[in-house]
């Protein structure tokens, strides 16, 4: 933009603490160039709870339900990650049957949570009809979770030594009518995400990470592979029924030819995994084995166990965001000695400086949700220009990026 | 890019011989789940903290690895930090968990930096700085992460001794009790039992014993 006055216009609009768009506070701060972003920095912790710190005087059986409450939307990763490491530590052998209930869970899990994305993305760029498209999709997997663990949120159905609920035959033809009707709009959904002139004009060589920064920058999940680092827990590292399906990691040059590593990459790396997602659990309901699903019924036991153990492990699978890591040591106490939660937000933000360097103004929404962050978003940025800092809200940000893509859309 | 992979044995062994005495215990560990019970390797390295920043360098040296999270325990004198770390990722089932565990005495908590090898290490380095009160040495940014601004100095949310989370910090949410500008529940509370006297009569007491009233508007906040 070339009239700088009308770039100095500041104005603070509170909304919050909760944001209409992302879930959770952040506080950016960036040295702005004119329109250009010349620094970044941020500030987590707008809502730490002290969710290790309560952990550390509970007993195993009680923190899988914490573990369920620590994020909205990986309901299952935390509570996995968490019963794998105490399983590990405690020689627990969890049934056969019960792994594949996991992954089919988890698979769930990634569906809605990257449909969710896509639509956060869309909202993001202005193209709100496609918001709406993504939400209303996303439905269908929410609905499937409840029908299948009784809750759409914190599903409470991971437990020490296996899983709460049986999924069961009867349950099959609801799990498979849900994946028939992925299968059947997914190609509407590549279509509208990646074929469109304008997302693809946004996200094209926007927010660009290479290979290299991703590796050093420690970053995870589909911002990773976005970036060509093939990285995927499932596949490193197989737990529950992973190490016995047929998949690889979704990489952006399977569909592309070539990686870039930009936003656009990390739309094409989410929506090429939900449909590896229907793939997954298709190949799960087909290869379930029969048997109990819960390592001992009888709670008072498992409890028992875990008071017995002593010993440090490390539970880790493959949230839709990426890793997710549970370490506990236990010294033969109820309550866990150490307990360290690290969710794929936590290695992806550093990315953030990385990608926001250089980029226009309009283009924080977009860069800052295209690593899904899960503590999001920009809450209340501050903008420092000509030494001054200004506070912009997410509204504004929103607005500014809405108009440049209407701005966009006018030249093409 | 053709990548040499080692066992976990072999890791373990590249370590003691470069670094021989200053390498501790040495553990290998193995999980495996689901049918075809594909197993998980992992190599737990103790050493000490002379040796540690050349090990991280050897481990690069080995795989650019891929650092999860370090995590510390307080063990009484002495405070661990637990550098988890994996490499041969993209390998199917190769992936090979190597953590690099340092004890630092507590008279002297400092630990050289390594985000100049791994510079996405800073933000976990950060974070053990303001919860296990650790000294970085060398960390290119030093400012806090989590905790609030206005939190005491020299409190450590996961220290186990007195520099820990002190009593008076505590909230419990169970003793907050029910507010008292709010209308009476719909359903009468239940009335408390007494443990050691006679068992309660079933049902004729209405008006005794209602709930005791804690002090709701005081303990809330203390700023």
């Amino acid at each position: 933009m070339s009239e700088d006055s009308k770039n100095k216009a500041t104005f603070n609009v509170p909304i919050g603490p909760v944001h209409p768009a992302l879930k959770e506070p952040i506080l950016f701060t960036f040295k702005m160039d004119g329109e250009m972003v010349e620094e970044v920095d941020f500030a987590p912790g707008k809502c730490h709870r002290g969710i290790e710190w309560m952990g550390m005087r509970r007993n195993p059986v009680q923190i899988v339900h914490l573990t369920d409450r620590i994020c909205g939307i990986c309901g299952v990763s935390h509570s996995l990650a968490f019963a794998k490491a105490v399983e590990q530590i405690a020689e627990i052998e969890v049934p056969e049957r019960a792994h594949y209930v996991r992954a089919i869970i988890a698979e769930y899990e990634r569906i809605q949570s990257h449909l969710l994305w896509a639509g956060v993305a869309a909202h993001e760029l202005g193209f709100d009809t496609l918001f709406f498209l993504a939400w209303r999709v996303r439905e269908e997997s929410m609905d499937v979770i409840e029908y299948l663990t009784g809750n759409r949120v914190n599903y409470g159905i991971i437990q020490v030594g296996g899983v709460r609920r049986d999924f069961t035959e009867d349950q099959f033809p609801r799990i498979e009518a849900s994946l028939q009707y992925y299968e059947d709009i997914a190609g509407k959904l590549l279509n509208l995400f990646l074929e469109d002139k304008t997302i693809q004009i946004r996200c094209k060589n926007c927010g660009v990470m290479s290979k290299r920064e991703a590796l050093e920058l420690c970053t995870v999940g589909p911002t990773a592979r976005a970036s060509g680092v093939a990285m995927d827990v499932r596949y490193d590292s197989p737990y529950a029924a992973y190490g016995d399906l047929d998949f690889a990691p979704v990489l952006p040059h399977q569909y592309l030819g070539l990686t870039n590593g930009d936003v656009y990459d990390r739309i094409v790396v989410r929506l090429l995994e939900v449909v590896q997602s229907i793939d997954l659990i298709r190949q799960c309901l087909a290869n379930m084995p029969p048997g109990e699903v819960l390592w001992e019924k009888k709670y008072p036991k498992i409890l028992a166990a875990c008071k017995k153990a002593t010993g440090e492990a490390v539970g880790r699978v493959e949230a839709p965001r990426g890793e997710c890591l549970h370490y506990v040591r236990m010294d033969g106490n109820p309550n866990p000695q150490t307990w360290k939660v690290k969710a794929s937000t936590y290695s992806n933000q550093m990315s953030w400086l990385k990608m926001l360097k250089g980029e226009q103004i309009a283009d924080i929404p977009i860069v800052v949700a295209s690593i899904d962050p899960c503590m999001s978003c920009t809450d209340r940025v501050a903008v420092v220009r000509h030494g001054r800092t200004d506070i912009l809200t997410k509204a504004d940000l929103h607005r500014l990026s809405v108009e440049k893509t209407r701005r966009l859309a006018q030249w093409s | 890019m053709t990548r040499i992979l080692h066992t976990p044995e072999e890791i373990a062994a590249v370590f003691t011989e470069k670094f021989g005495d200053a390498i501790g215990e040495v553990t290998i560990t193995e999980w495996a789940e689901g049918v075809k019970k594909t197993p998980n390797r992992a190599v737990w390295i103790r050493m000490s903290r002379d040796v540690f920043h050349d090990a991280v360098q050897c481990l690069v040296d080995l795989d650019y690895p891929h650092l999860g999270v370090i995590s510390g325990a307080d063990i009484g004198d002495e405070i661990e930090l637990l550098y988890h770390m994996w490499i041969y990722f993209g390998e199917r089932g190769r992936e090979i968990k190597v953590t690099l565990a340092v004890s630092l005495q507590k008279s002297d908590l400092s630990i050289p930096t390594i985000a100049d090898i791994i510079p996405g290490a800073v933000y976990s380095e950060r974070e053990k700085q303001e919860m296990l009160g650790i000294r970085v040495v060398g960390i290119p940014d030093s400012r806090g992460l989590f905790l609030p601004p206005d939190f005491p100095e020299g409190v450590y949310p996961w220290r186990k001794d007195e520099t820990g989370i002190r009593e008076d910090m505590v909230k419990d949410l169970w003793a907050v009790g029910r507010p008292t500008d709010r209308p009476a529940p719909p359903v009468a509370p239940k009335e408390e039992k007494k443990k050691d006297e006679e068992p309660a009569p079933a049902g004729d007491t209405p008006e005794q014993a209602p709930p005791a009233e804690p002090e709701t508007g005081e303990v809330k906040n203390d700023e």
